[in-house]
């Protein structure tokens, strides 16, 4: 997928990734994060990204784990911290694939066809959601002031892809209106 | 368009939820007859009125919940796990 390039936002796809689900029970919550390497997994609507892994809040007791791809055996570990009867580890690399969207008018161009309230007020660095782009289910996380990752199923990339494209052309547009 | 509060993400858009009907159906038993089986299969309050009723967060969660939604004014007042009655929800 061509990169947009652009004086206020930059969409780009990211290379593939090591994805693994999980559903874990309050009991193993903690020996989760440790096997992760964080000090609790995160709470509602937040990710944590530490060390090069990325792990986003997906439900009340279900998150994803996402970390560069054939580094470490991550749902062999999982399961063995959670223990058998604790929870549920799924690998789910294929499930979904990563837009990222940068610069300082990424918002706006979200605003063009997600509903999620991104402003500053209600999100911000650290947050994640699942959602809506246009009609495609997506999960969005805001990795810092101005940047967004996008995961997507892969058969409604292109389809998300072309909406956040339209919305960059959009915003670019009115860049250019305003000189 | 409705601003619904899962009880779990927030408030979000309808459109990342689904409807599923009345709340607080109990199944009956299965030796019921026939004629109590039918109303628990398809007979349904319609009030004008306050509402309990089943929604899914099916694009968020995935988790179902219930609201209590006015059906004249579409003024949702409350938004409760299903473990929970309307009256005990905040």
């Amino acid at each position: 997928m061509a990169d947009s390039e652009g004086m206020a936002v930059r969409l780009q796809s990211l290379p593939q990734a090591t994805q693994v689900g999980f559903r874990v029970t309050l009991a193993s919550q903690m020996s989760a994060a440790n096997a992760l390497g964080i000090p609790a997994l995160p709470g509602v609507n937040r990710f944590i990204g530490a060390g090069g892994l990325l792990v986003l809040w997906l439900g009340p007791d279900e998150w994803l784990l996402i970390a560069p791809d054939g580094m470490v055996e991550w749902e062999s570990r999982l399961r063995n911290a959670i223990g058998a009867d604790q929870g549920a580890v799924v690998d789910v690399s294929a499930n979904r694939v990563g837009f990222e969207l940068s610069g300082p008018a990424a918002r706006d161009v979200l605003a063009s066809c997600c509903a999620l309230d991104l402003h500053p007020r209600a999100f911000g660095p650290g947050g994640c959601g699942q959602t809506l782009i246009a009609k495609a289910q997506v999960i969005l996380a805001q990795t810092d002031l101005e940047t967004y990752r996008i995961l997507v199923r892969p058969s409604f990339a292109n389809y998300v892809a072309a909406w956040l494209e339209d919305g960059v052309a959009g915003v670019q547009g009115h860049a250019k209106a305003d000189l | 368009m409705l601003l619904i509060r899962c009880p779990w993400c927030g408030e979000r858009e309808e459109t990342e939820f689904r409807y599923g009907g009345q709340a607080h159906i109990a199944t009956p038993r299965s030796d019921v007859d026939d004629a109590s089986w039918a109303r628990f299969l398809f007979h349904r309050d319609n009030p004008a009125g306050p509402f309990a009723e089943r929604w899914v967060h099916i694009h968020g969660c995935r988790r179902w919940f219930h609201i209590v939604r006015d059906t004249l004014t579409h003024d949702i007042t409350r938004s409760y796990l299903p473990s929970e009655s309307p009256e005990d929800a905040g």
